[in-house]
């Protein structure tokens, strides 16, 4: 199924979720909705189902306007935050339950439920109870559930964001590899840029209701089109700090002055808005055109394999992202190394102007 | 000021316990010596819920001992263990104002009104909450509210350790940080010990010192998350911290050579000898994504895999790698060449790591 949105607003009581918004999804594609709390996932997704109507605009599929359709009369698939089963069905159950809806006949429904469990690894769990299941496993259940159906469009709104992060990863590898294989148009709701990058696909990065930008997931990281986007689609966020380019020079937190080098030569003299990612500011120096910067240690946050380092520079807060286990004490004082050749640029409205050399080549 | 130790300790929910399966605990010996800053990190049904109430007095565990500084608590109740606990959602009295809820355990303890004043004040003063000290907490934010519910803890000086739940939870994501910053300068400042509960590992490793790793009601690793991430002694850990996890692949012991699959891959004569010497069920390879190499050319220690994909993941790139009937992963920098099809791969010496059924073998 394709997919067509054509100006889409919805305000609920004088609130407007959804605002004027215009998208377009190819058949048989992976589409990330990726976005902070609020910002309109759950409501877009609500309208594409058909669980809700837009105040105004229009829902075309296939080329066809569906937008007064009842979700009853589309079909679609959808599995939620919560793990939702009927408590009352074995696994069996639950997952034919479509299937029986669509009234296919009993000799089939048993290798379609099969093969789909066998997929989502809960086999072994048929015949039990979803409650009597650990949470990754209803959660299973409910996704296969969806899948069995063969519906022309899957949604899936932020379905892993209730389990522990050792199952998200692996079901989130499963996801990646059942959906690969299939032609359905998959729309699939995170607010985590990780998810969307461990994903693939194609990624919308929504913001209070609005397209922020779209495209093919890598690319809409590695190349931002505004200050914005490269903010929302990057944990942690991109360090952005207010400068000012005069002669041959840029100077930010009123005192750091260093060259322009020769990738930003071309900044007409005026204030901009410069970005550099987490993980490009280091600890060591690694190149000649390094800035050196004093800081202090707010926070170092340690997860597993990686180091998120909270620093603060005279009034400016980065992060920096660092590879392997590091602790620092809070309050300490050290030098960090920010690469300028990896500086982005954009105006102070926050529109892109430059992107460092090695982005542009991604 | 408080060490815990935990002596042949073991839990059961069943009146009989006969086999492992009927433990919440397996029988344990565990010390979290006085001051520190500890998490306890596993998966749900682990057991370090059950191990968390067994501190905390509201659990008598069916064995083994619990001691405090040396005396043992078993049956001392947990109003009298000198411990202050901090829960998942804030436990505070929403009609009275932040200050009476400091004050409530002082007060219980009939300390005099100059003297809880001061002690309110300082506490206040170091939660930034001396603002909000005559607001009702009803009012009060998720992480206001947390700040209060530890307060009430900081305010006794009889306090020996604060024992944290996944205290978390309830605060947005934003303010996570702030919280996290909030507890480490109050360790440093009252030098009391810490025990934290959670099943995420940035929780624990950003808050903790030393970290124990729970896992089927054992303590499979106790060690400082650079430990956990460079040696980790148990494969659950070496699967369960970092993302993604350990890459492990079967092998078997020939001569001074592992063999996996078409490979044989040469180790040091100590370690062969010390494998033979324990003649494991089960030998595997342990290797982390970060520490997987492409090697440029066949030399003997390289190993011959299969690509199967890469995933873009902005700052790095996973690559998955068919190596015999094992899928491995390796992490690549963001502006490394990507191989196709066929891979030469290569484990540093001192990255590789080897279990015996399960256990890390050192030499």
């Amino acid at each position: 199924m394709s997919l067509i949105m054509e100006h889409i607003t919805k305000v609920v009581g004088g609130e407007t979720h959804i605002n004027d918004l215009s998208l377009n999804f190819a058949a048989g594609t992976f589409q990330v909705l990726l976005g902070r709390t609020l910002a309109g996932k759950t409501t877009l997704m609500r309208l594409i189902a058909g669980l809700d109507w837009p105040t105004s605009g229009r829902i075309l599929a296939n080329g066809v306007d569906v937008t007064g359709v009842s979700v009853r009369k589309r079909n679609v698939s959808m599995v939620y935050q919560q793990f939702i089963n009927y408590p009352n069905l074995t696994v069996f159950e639950n997952i034919a339950s479509p299937l029986k809806l669509q009234k296919i006949d009993k000799s089939q429904i048993e290798g379609r439920v099969r093969a789909t469990a066998v997929k989502l690894g809960i086999e072994p769990y048929l015949q039990r109870y979803p409650l009597e299941l650990s949470g990754g496993q209803q959660q299973r259940t409910a996704m296969a559930r969806a899948l069995v159906k063969e519906a022309d469009l899957i949604l899936l709104d932020e379905p892993l964001v209730n389990l522990d992060y050792k199952l998200r990863e692996e079901l989130r590898e499963e996801m990646r590899e059942i959906f690969t294989l299939r032609k359905t148009l998959v729309i699939y709701s995170t607010s985590e840029p990780s998810e969307a990058l461990a994903l693939g696909g194609m990624t919308t990065v929504l913001h209070e209701g609005r397209v922020v930008q779209q495209g093919p997931t890598a690319q809409v990281y590695q190349k931002p089109t505004t200050a914005l986007a490269a903010s929302l689609f990057s944990e942690p966020p991109i360090n952005l700090f207010s400068g000012q380019v005069a002669a041959d020079e840029v100077t930010f937190d009123n005192q750091v002055h260093f060259p322009l080098n020769s990738d930003l030569k071309h900044l007409p003299t005026g204030h901009y808005l410069f970005g550099i990612r987490p993980h490009h500011l280091s600890l060591r120096p690694a190149h000649p055109h390094d800035l050196e910067l004093g800081v202090t240690v707010d926070l170092a946050e340690i997860s597993g394999s990686e180091t998120f380092l909270h620093v603060k520079h005279r009034e400016t807060d980065m992060v920096l992202h660092l590879e392997g286990v590091h602790q620092f004490e809070v309050d300490a004082s050290l030098p960090i190394y920010l690469p300028t050749h990896k500086l982005f640029v954009f105006t102070p409205d926050g529109d892109l102007i430059h992107i460092p050399r090695s982005a542009a080549q991604g | 000021m408080a060490e815990i130790k935990l002596l042949g300790l073991a839990h059961s929910y069943l009146g009989s316990p006969k086999v492992d399966s009927d433990y919440a605990i397996r029988p344990l010996d565990h010390t979290w010596p006085q001051g520190g800053t500890y998490a306890l990190l596993g998966p749900s049904g682990c057991g370090k819920s059950t191990l968390l109430s067994i501190i905390s007095g509201l659990l008598t565990p069916s064995e083994g001992k619990v001691l405090f500084d040396g005396q043992e608590v078993n049956h001392v109740p947990p109003e009298k263990r000198n411990i202050a606990q901090v829960f998942q959602f804030p436990v505070i009295y929403d009609t009275m104002t932040v200050f009476d809820n400091l004050a409530f355990p002082l007060r219980n303890q009939r300390v005099s009104e100059e003297k809880i004043r001061i002690k309110v004040k300082e506490v206040a003063e170091v939660l930034e909450l001396t603002s909000l000290l005559r607001k009702k907490a009803k009012g009060l934010t998720a992480d206001e509210k947390q700040k209060v519910s530890l307060g009430r803890g900081l305010v006794r000086d009889d306090v020996s350790a604060i024992l944290f739940d996944e205290p978390l939870t309830v605060i947005d994501p934003h303010l996570k940080g702030k919280l996290r910053r909030k507890l480490k300068q109050i360790h440093k400042q009252f030098n009391i010990t810490m025990v934290y509960v959670t099943h995420d590992q940035l929780e624990a490793s950003t808050f903790a010192d030393k970290i124990a790793v729970m896992y089927a009601g054992q303590i499979v690793q106790f060690g400082t998350p650079r430990e956990l991430f460079e040696n980790p002694q148990h494969t659950f850990v070496g699967y369960f911290i970092g993302s993604p996890g350990m890459n492990f692949i079967d092998a078997v012991l020939e001569g001074d050579f592992l063999v996996l699959g078409k490979d044989r891959l040469p180790i040091k004569k100590e370690l062969a000898s010390r494998l033979r010497s324990l003649s494991p069920q089960r030998l595997q390879i342990g290797i982390r994504p970060e520490f997987v190499r492409v090697a440029k050319q066949h030399h003997e220690h390289a190993l011959h895999g299969k690509v199967l994909g890469v995933e873009d993941r902005g700052t790095y790139k996973i690559l998955t790698v068919e190596l015999g009937t094992h899928r491995i992963k390796a992490r690549l920098d963001e502006d490394q060449n990507v191989p196709e099809n066929e891979v030469l791969l290569e484990f540093p010496e001192a990255r590789l790591k080897l279990y015996a059924d399960s256990l890390l073998v050192e030499v």
